[in-house]
C-alpha cells in the first residue's frame, strides 16, 4: 500500500513539474511583448523598457527565468496582475469561494435529482419512466450549456421575471466578506432580504452548471444499480424474504454507490470547465470568469498563475480519489 | 464491404439499438444538408435583407413564408445560415477527430510498445494535458495561436488526443503478449508490421467508439469557443458564433438565440446516440444496459 501511494505521489510531482513548464511557456508564447502591453497606449522609452524588463526578469536566459518562477511558486508567489496590480494569489483566493459555492450547489443539485432518478430508473427498467429518464439524461449530457443558460434566462428572467440575470447578490445589499460564501455572509450580515437575494441569484447558475453532472450521475447510478441487482447476494436477500425497501435501499444501493462516488469525485474537471461558461454568462465573479477575462485582457501573470492553480486543484482531487480507491480496492494497487 | 459477413454482424447488433438508428438517420439528414447547402438553402448565408430585420418565424405573428425561420438583426435568413452552419459542424468534427486519432494512435502505439522512458514521457505528457479543464486549455491555446476556426480545431484536437493515447496504449499492452503476436514475432515480422498490421486492427473497436463520441465533444467545444469569441469569427454562420452574435437580443427575438442552439443540441444528441449504438455493436464485452 505504501508503495502504491509513493508511486502515485511521485507521478503527481512529475506531472506537477510538467504543468509548471506548460504554464511558464504559455506566457512566453503569447503574441505581443508583455512590457509594451504593460506600458499602454502612450508607449515607453528605451531606458524604462530595459528597467521594466529587468524588474520582471525577462532579460534573463529562459532556463534561469524558469527556475526563478519555480522557486517563487514553491514560496507561494505567483506574481502580480498587470491589470489590477494585486498579487495573483490574493486575487485567486478572493474569487475562489464564489466558484466553490456555485460548484457545491451544482453538485448537490445534481446528486439530489440524479441519484433518486437513477435508482428509480433501474428498478423500473424498460418501463416508460426509465425510457423517459434515460432520454432526458442523454439530452442533458449533450447540452451546450451556454445555450441552456440563455434559454433559462429568456424564460425565468425575461418572461416570468422570477430570477435576476447576473451577479451574486442585488446591489442594494452591501456587507463585508467574512467567509467569501455569499449564502453564509448574507445570513451573517443580518440584513433583511439579503439571503433571499443571494439564493435567487444562485438558482439559474446552479441549474446550468449542474445539468451535465446530473445527467452523468443519473446514468451511472442506473447502470451501477442494474449491475448490483443481478448479483447472487441480492437473490439470497430476496430468498430470505427481506422487504423490497431493505433489499434495494440497503443491500443494493450501498454497493452501487461506489462507482457513483468516483464519478462525483472526478467531475471536478467537468465543473471547472463548465464554470468558465456559466460564470461568463451570469457575470459570476469566480475564477472561471477571471481566467476568461484575463486571457482577453492578455494579463499574462494571471493566466500563468491561474492555469497552475486550477491544474493543481484537479490533480490533487484526482490523487485523492486514486488513493482512496486503492484503499478500498486491493486490485487497483497492483496496476501499473 | 456491405455484403461482408463482418459488416452484416455489426449491422445486426447496431440496428437492435433503436436510439442508434434514430441517431444515424439524424446524422445522415444533417450530412445531406451540409453537402447540399448551396442547393437547399433559399438564400446565401451572408445576404442581408435590410427591410426585414429581426422578422419572426412564419408561425408567429409578423412572420412570412419568405423567411421560414425568420431573420437576424441585419436581415439574414436564419434557415439559410443554419443549413450552412451544418457544414462547419461536420468539418470541425471530421478534422478534429482525424487529427486527434492519428496523433493519439501513433503516440499510444509507441508508448505501449517501447515502455520504459519513452512510455513514461508520453504518459506524463498526456497527464499534464488532462490536468487542465479541456475548455480552459483550448481557450489558452487559441489565445496563443490567434482566434480562428482552424486554430480552434487544432486546440480541440490537442485536448482530446490524450484519450486516444490512453486507449491505444492500454489495448496494446493487453494484446502484446498474446500468442498470435508472439507467433508473428517468431516468424520474423518487422516491428512496424507487428505494430500496424498485427496489433492495431485488434485494438480498433474501442477507438472507433471513442471517435464517434469525440465527434460530439468537438462540435460542442468548437461552439463554446465560438460563443466566447475564440472560434470561428463573424460573419461565419458557425452555430456557436451565431449564438454569440445573438446574445444581446435574447429578450427581444427568441428565435435568433433558440434555433442555433437547438441545431447544436440535436446534432450532439444524434452523435451520442450513434456512439452508444456503436459501442454495443462493436464491443460485446460491455454490458448492454
Amino acid at each position: 500500500m505504501i508503495e502504491f501511494i509513493f508511486r502515485k505521489i511521485v507521478m503527481f510531482f512529475l506531472t506537477f513539474l510538467g504543468v509548471t513548464i506548460l504554464s511558464f511557456s504559455f506566457i512566453r508564447l503569447l503574441p505581443g511583448d508583455p512590457i509594451i502591453l504593460l506600458a499602454g497606449e502612450r508607449g515607453i522609452d528605451d531606458e524604462r523598457y530595459a528597467q521594466l524588463k529587468a524588474q520582471f526578469g525577462f532579460d534573463q536566459p529562459l532556463l534561469h527565468q524558469y527556475f526563478d518562477f519555480l522557486t517563487n511558486v514553491f514560496q507561494g508567489d505567483l506574481g502580480v496582475s498587470f491589470v489590477t496590480k494585486k498579487p495573483v494569489w490574493d486575487e485567486f483566493f478572493t474569487l475562489f469561494p464564489a466558484t466553490v459555492e456555485l460548484s457545491i450547489c451544482a453538485v448537490l443539485f445534481a446528486i439530489a435529482i440524479g441519484l433518486p432518478a437513477g435508482i428509480i430508473a433501474a428498478l423500473k427498467r424498460g418501463k416508460f419512466f426509465d425510457q423517459a429518464l434515460m432520454s432526458s439524461a442523454l439530452v442533458g449530457y449533450s447540452m451546450p450549456i451556454f445555450w441552456w443558460a440563455l434559454l433559462l434566462i429568456i424564460v425565468f428572467s425575461g418572461m416570468l421575471q422570477w430570477t435576476p440575470v447576473s451577479g451574486r447578490i442585488s446591489l442594494l445589499y452591501f456587507f463585508d466578506d467574512v467567509t467569501g460564501f455569499m449564502l453564509i455572509d448574507s445570513l451573517l450580515s443580518g440584513e433583511k432580504g439579503a439571503f433571499k437575494s443571494a439564493v435567487m441569484h444562485l438558482i439559474l447558475p446552479t441549474i446550468v452548471l449542474g445539468t451535465i453532472p446530473l445527467a452523468i450521475i443519473a446514468r451511472q447510478t442506473r447502470s451501477a444499480m442494474l449491475e448490483v441487482l443481478g448479483e447472487d447476494y441480492i437473490r439470497t436477500a430476496k430468498a430470505k424474504g427481506l422487504s423490497n425497501f431493505r433489499i434495494n435501499g440497503i443491500h443494493a444501493l450501498r454497493n452501487a454507490l461506489i462507482p457513483v462516488v468516483t464519478v462525483i469525485g472526478l467531475s471536478v474537471g467537468v465543473l471547472l470547465a463548465g464554470a468558465i461558461l456559466t460564470e461568463t454568462i451570469f457575470s459570476w465573479p469566480g475564477i472561471g470568469k477571471w481566467m476568461v477575462d484575463s486571457i482577453f485582457r492578455r494579463d499574462y501573470q494571471v493566466v500563468q498563475g491561474g492555469l497552475l492553480l486550477i491544474a493543481m486543484i484537479i490533480m490533487s482531487v484526482n490523487l485523492f480519489v486514486d488513493v482512496l480507491y486503492g484503499l478500498i480496492n486491493p486490485k487497483i494497487r497492483q496496476q501499473r | 464491404m456491405i455484403n461482408s459477413p463482418r459488416f452484416k454482424e455489426f449491422w445486426y447488433y447496431f440496428k437492435e439499438n433503436k436510439g442508434a438508428v434514430v441517431g444515424l438517420v439524424i446524422v445522415s439528414i444533417f450530412l445531406l444538408m451540409a453537402l447540399l447547402a448551396d442547393v437547399i438553402a433559399p438564400y446565401s448565408p451572408s445576404d442581408q435583407f435590410r427591410d426585414f430585420t429581426l422578422q419572426p418565424p412564419v408561425w408567429q405573428e409578423g412572420g412570412s413564408w419568405q423567411f421560414i425561420l425568420g431573420t437576424d438583426v441585419v436581415g439574414r435568413d436564419m434557415l439559410s445560415r443554419l443549413i450552412h452552419g451544418a457544414r462547419y459542424s461536420f468539418l470541425i468534427g471530421c478534422i478534429v477527430v482525424a487529427l486527434s486519432t492519428t496523433g493519439g494512435i501513433l503516440l499510444g502505439l509507441i508508448a505501449g510498445f517501447s515502455r520504459g522512458v519513452v512510455d513514461a514521457f508520453i504518459s506524463r505528457l498526456m497527464d499534464i494535458i488532462l490536468a487542465f479543464p479541456s475548455l480552459l486549455l483550448a481557450l489558452a491555446l487559441v489565445a496563443i495561436l490567434g482566434p480562428s476556426l482552424v486554430n480552434a480545431m487544432i486546440a480541440i484536437a490537442i485536448v482530446i488526443q490524450p484519450h486516444y493515447v490512453r486507449l491505444t496504449r492500454a489495448s496494446v499492452l493487453a494484446e502484446k503478449n498474446k500468442d498470435y503476436v508472439i507467433a508473428a514475432k517468431v516468424i520474423g515480422a518487422s516491428k512496424m508490421r507487428i505494430m500496424f498490421k498485427t496489433i492495431l486492427p485488434n485494438c480498433l473497436s474501442p477507438i472507433i467508439v471513442q471517435a464517434a463520441l469525440s465527434f460530439s465533444t468537438a462540435i460542442l467545444d468548437a461552439a463554446a469557443l465560438g460563443f466566447l469569441g475564440m472560434g470561428a469569427q463573424p460573419p461565419t454562420p458557425e452555430w456557436g458564433t451565431m449564438l454569440a452574435d445573438a446574445r444581446e437580443f435574447i429578450l427581444r427575438a427568441w428565435w435568433v438565440v433558440t434555433l442555433p442552439g437547438l441545431a447544436i443540441l440535436i446534432t450532439v444528441v444524434a452523435f451520442n446516440l450513434m456512439g452508444d449504438g456503436l459501442r454495443d455493436a462493436l464491443d460485446p464485452k460491455l454490458k448492454r444496459s
